[in-house]
This record gives C-alpha cells, structure tokens and sequence, in this order.
C-alpha cells in the first residue's frame, strides 16, 4: 500500500516497535510466571523454615534460619528477593537430592528434550500426511476417519496409553525395550557429552548401545507424538484446505501440473509457515505430556523429576521444575511469533 | 400421538412466521437438533454422554457389589460372569468401581464447568465491550496464563494446597478459565457493534445491564461449545492427577487412581488398569464428538 513510502527508517522503526511488543509480551509474561510460582510458594501449608531445620530444630536455630531465609521481611520485599535469585540461576536447593535444582535439572533437561523431539517428528510423519488427505477428500469418509482419529487423540490419557503400549508392545510382543533409557549392559559404554544418549552412543561409534537406547525411546515417544497427532492433523487440514482454495492452484492445475505436484509441490509449501507455528505449538504441548510419560516408562527426564519431588514435598524442586517448563513456554511461544512474521510476507 | 397432531407440532415449530418470542425460539432448537441429527458422529456422542448421566444417577441399580466392598479371598481374579472387568488388589469389584467413578467424574467437570465458565464469561465479555484499558489489563492477565503449561501449572498448585477432590477442582480451575475469556471476548467485540445494542443504549440501560442482559446471553452458544469441548480435557487433567495420586484419595474410585493402583499388575493382571482407562476413553470422546457437532450446528461461524 505505502511501499513508495516504506524507506529503511519506517521499516525499521516498525520493526523497532515489533519488537518492543513482543519484549514486553516476554516481560510481562515471565513476570506473571515468577509471581504465580512465588505465591504457589507462600500459600503451601508446609513451614518452609522447617524442611531447612529439620522438625527438632531448637528455637533460635529455627529463628536464624527465618531470618536467612528473609521470611521476616514484607511479601514484596520477598518477591524482590526471589526474583533476583531466580535471574541469577539460584532455584534453591533439592531436599530430595541435596544437589542444587539448577544442577539437576541440567542434568534431567536432555532426556526429556530427546523425548519430545522424537515425539515431535512421529507427530509431524503422521500428522501432516493425515492432515492433507482429510483436506483433499474434504467432507467424504477419509475426512470423515481422520476427524474421528483426531478426536480419538484428544479423548485418550496418555499414561493409560503408555501402559498399554508396555502391556503389548514390551510384555506381550516383546518388539521393544521396556521402561529406563538405556539397558544397565550398556549404561557404561557411553560418556556423556550433550546428555541426549542418541547422540552422544552416535557420536562415539557405539552402535548397539545406540540402538539399546533407541529400543527404549521409540515407545514413550510414539505414545507421545500420537497425541499430537491430532491437533497437527487438525491444523494441517485447514491451512490445506484454505491453500486449495486459491487462485495459484487453480492455474497450476489449468497448466495441466499433476495434483502430487499441485498439493505437495505447491500448497504445503504455502501451508509451510503456519505449520510452523503449530509444530512448535505442539512441540511444547509434548514436553508438558512428557510429566505423565515419563513416570510411566522410568524415563530420567524433568516431567519425571517433577512428579518425584511433589510426592516427597520438595518444593524448590517443583517450582523450579515449574518454572523451567514455563519460561520453556514463553521461549517457544516467541519463536513461533517470531518465525510466523519473518516468513510471512504480509506481516513483515 | 396421532401422524396429525406430530405433523402440527412440526409444522407449528418450523413456521416462518412465527407469532410468539418461544415460538421464534423452539422453532430455532428443534432447526438446530434436524442438523445435529443429521450428524452420527455427533449422536453417538450424545448417546455416550447421557449413558454416562444415567450411570451416575442410577449407580446403586447398575453395580453388582458395593465399590468399597473387600472381599481378600477374591483378589485378582479375571473378567468373568460374576466379576465383569475382574477384581483389584483388594477384591474389590472393579465394573462396580468403574460405574461409581462416573459420578466422580462427573462432579469434576461439573464443579470446574461451572466455576470457570461464568468467570471466563464475565471476563471476556467486560473486556470486549468496555474496550481501553480494562480490556488490555484483562487480557494481558489472560495471555500471562494462556502462555503457562496448564498440567504443570495445577501440579504445582495442588502440591502447594495439599493432595485431594476439592483442591484438584481448584487447579483445574484456575488454569481452565482463560480460553473461555478469549471466547467470550472474541463474541462481545462483535455484538458490540450491532444495532440492537446501540438501541438499548439509547433506551438509557445502563453498562451492567447491557453487558449481563445482552451481551452474555449472545456469547452463551459458543461458550457451551467451548465447554462441552473442554469437558473431555479437565477428564484428562483430572484423571491425571488422579493417577499421580494428588487427586481423589482413595478408597473413592476415581478413574484415574484407579489406574495408578493397577500399574503394578499390568503385566500379570491387565484387566485392573485396563477398564478404567477405556471408561475415561469413552466418556472423553463423547463429550468430544458432542462438542464437535455442536459447534458445526450452534457456532455457524
């Protein structure tokens, strides 16, 4: 429309202004995460001076470690403090491992990385090709089963699911490696140097413990891309259909290109950015399922951590567990924003 | 009923003149239930949703044993006449335990339902139609909490409060209720424009009155979609932390702790964990086929 006006210093200060906004979104977002995560702090019914002091701590022990822990000064004061700690890297320390949370969940982190990453990509191998039959056949019965198969993906627990998968694919056929990452045979043949077993067997040339791992990870991250399935299919069938819909496709086909190459060559490309967006959508959505997951196949990631500590009451554990995942959230939320203006020609 | 008389009610409903406001309206829900009829995906979730209603309210009538009920002589023993989904670690008979937890179940999604949907409702709509900064701080709030993992979320608020039925609604709650404030936003930014509201305005009514009056009556269609459709996700959220033993305490039979306590047998005992979980697969898919069809029928756009 202005393009004749749109010299490098609009366009700049437009970007200027785009991300401003989305910084303060990132601001204001993060702030919310911390005041929430405090308060969930505050309003637990355990003494948090006691799991520091232990029940039979003597008075004045027990009112040092109040006064340490700031727990004498105002509520904003408080939340001053947390906030400074947590921008520093300090979560505190685990009850339950006595090591730091940060140093645990470094530690945890990867398992569940490659966990929803592979999950991610069985997604995306079903989801997509789903999706783009439904929107072709739209409104007769491949569309139809589609629908169903996506609502079906909403409808299931996934820990029930996983069981299952145990029950038959692990006990009855015997086609995978059950619950853990990697056999006890294997645990030692692989240093860890990113902390993603795969890679890291890959890496080192030591191809059966590679596929041991494998063996072990297939299962819990199918149960986990099944779930997103459904929405990436979802998705997927309406940016398809809303591509098909338009005049380029008409052309393509009035020049006689075949429909593979009208519905794979030209719409899904088109389909591509939005894609995006929902494959990173869904991405984090995994790594939220991989909490029940994980405690269904042993798997040493965060989801599993943080279950562990909520049921020994180990507060800094859980809050610090909640509030990697989140700002995991916001991170990811960003990036799609972010891929979806820079590939997006109209919203550049 | 006489062919006569029905084909006089019909003819009555679908008039296009009609003379009354309730005629004007039943006329438009008996439309609306030709179209949802037309939808077999839409009525086996219908029919699912009222089975489960039934089961709840006639529990006692359907279970053959008392859900509580141990019998330690009859533990573990398979799907049989007698034990229909077998028996648990305690003899307990798990399809009487299945039929009770579809009231607890119930209990739930109604609490949360009916918690969070006027709440997202009063939200939504005094953003959208007082506009300005109201509606920015309000929906600022909403995104902070759209943006924040809603299962990771409620576990961390129901470690902070304590494991148990009450709490677990209250989780649930609180991270249920913004899509429902988008929604309800999304409908008020569009009836807000329209003539009707101008000429109430003019009559003098006054903002409270224009946005309960006749705002949130107009958002109430896609609200009811919209939980209808999230009913299927609090069962999920639920049942998960049920399974992580922060929901319903035992001995109440929820469906999920259900499921946690036949983790253990899977191998040996499948049926202990395995009927539970189809229950919670069923009845999440009917309020999900019932929610997809409503929304094709009541949400046109």
């Amino acid at each position: 429309m202005a393009s004749s006006r749109d010299t490098w210093a609009g366009k700049s200060g437009r970007w200027g202004k785009i991300a401003g906004r989305e910084l303060s979104t990132v601001a204001i977002t993060m702030f919310g995460l911390l005041l929430v995560t405090f308060l969930i702090a505050r309003v637990m019914p355990i003494d948090p001076v006691l799991a520091v002091v232990g029940d039979r701590a003597p008075a004045d022990v027990y009112d040092k470690a109040r006064l340490d822990l700031g727990l004498d000064k105002p509520l904003w004061q408080q939340f001053g403090i947390y906030i400074g700690k947590v921008f520093t890297g300090d979560l505190g320390r685990s009850v339950l491992t006595s090591n730091t949370v940060v140093d645990d969940i470094k530690t945890v982190f990867p398992a569940t990385l490659e966990l929803a990453t592979l999950g991610t990509l069985i997604g995306i191998m079903l989801g997509v090709p789903l999706g783009i039959v439904a929107a072709v056949h739209q409104g007769r019965w491949p569309d139809q089963i589609a629908r169903v198969i996506g609502l079906i993906g909403y409808s299931i627990p996934v820990f029930w699911l996983g069981l299952m998968g145990l029950l038959l694919f692990y006990a009855k056929l015997g086609w995978v490696s059950g619950p853990g990452r990697i056999s006890v045979a294997y645990q030692d043949f692989v240093t860890p140097i990113t902390g993603v077993i795969m890679l890291d067997a890959a890496m080192q040339g030591e191809w059966d413990a590679f596929w041991d791992a494998f063996s072990h990870l297939i299962l819990p991250a199918s149960v986990l891309g099944l779930l997103s399935v459904a929405y990436i299919s979802r998705m997927t069938r309406s940016f398809m259909i809303n591509e098909l819909q338009q005049q380029y496709v008409i052309a393509a086909r009035v020049k006689g290109v075949s429909e593979w190459q009208v519905i794979w060559g030209h719409a899904l490309r088109n389909a591509v950015v939005p894609l995006v967006t929902v494959i990173a959508l869904s991405y984090m959505h995994l790594l939220e399922g991989s909490v029940l997951t994980e405690t269904i196949f042993a798997w040493p990631g965060l989801g599993r951590y943080i279950t562990n500590s909520l049921l020994n009451a180990d507060m800094n554990a859980v809050l610090g567990g909640t509030l990697v995942v989140g700002a995991v959230f916001i991170g990811v939320n960003l990036f799609s924003d972010i891929i979806g203006r820079l590939a997006d020609p109209r919203a550049r | 009923m006489t062919e006569q008389t029905s084909s006089g009610w019909t003819a009555w409903l679908i008039t296009d003149s009609p003379v009354s406001r309730r005629q004007a309206r039943l006329g438009q829900y008996y439309r609306q239930w030709l179209a949802f009829r037309r939808n077999p995906a839409a009525v086996i979730g219908l029919t699912i949703v009222v089975l489960l209603l039934l089961a709840a309210a006639f529990a006692p009538l359907l279970a053959p044993y008392d859900p509580l009920a141990q019998a330690l002589d009859k533990r573990l023993l398979p799907p049989s006449a007698i034990n229909w989904f077998g028996t648990d670690s305690l003899g307990r008979d798990i399809f009487s335990r299945v039929v009770y937890g579809s009231r607890v179940t119930l209990v739930i999604v109604l609490l949360v339902v009916i918690t969070v949907g006027p709440i997202g409702l009063l939200i939504g709509a005094a953003a959208g139609y007082l506009g300005g900064w109201v509606d920015r701080v309000l929906m600022r709030i909403t995104d902070v909490f759209l943006a924040f993992p809603r299962l990771v979320l409620a576990l961390a608020f129901v470690a902070a409060l304590g494991p148990g039925l009450e709490n677990a609604v209250i989780a649930i709650a609180f991270t249920a209720w913004p899509p429902y404030a988008r929604v309800a936003r999304a409908e008020t930014l569009i009836i807000r424009n329209q003539d009707y509201i101008s000429a109430v305005r003019l009559q003098g009514a006054s903002q409270w009155r224009i946005v309960l009056r006749h705002v949130v009556p107009m958002c109430l269609p896609s609200l009811i979609v919209r939980s209808t459709l999230d009913m299927a996700g609090i069962i999920l959220t639920a049942a998960g932390l049920g399974f992580l033993g922060l929901g319903a305490q035992p001995p109440i039979p929820e469906w999920g702790a259900m499921i946690s306590a036949g983790r253990e047998q899977i191998f040996d005992q499948w049926w202990v964990a395995t009927f539970p979980g189809l229950a919670i697969c069923v009845v999440a898919l009917g309020f999900n086929l019932l929610g997809d069809g409503l929304r094709d029928v009541m949400d046109a756009r």
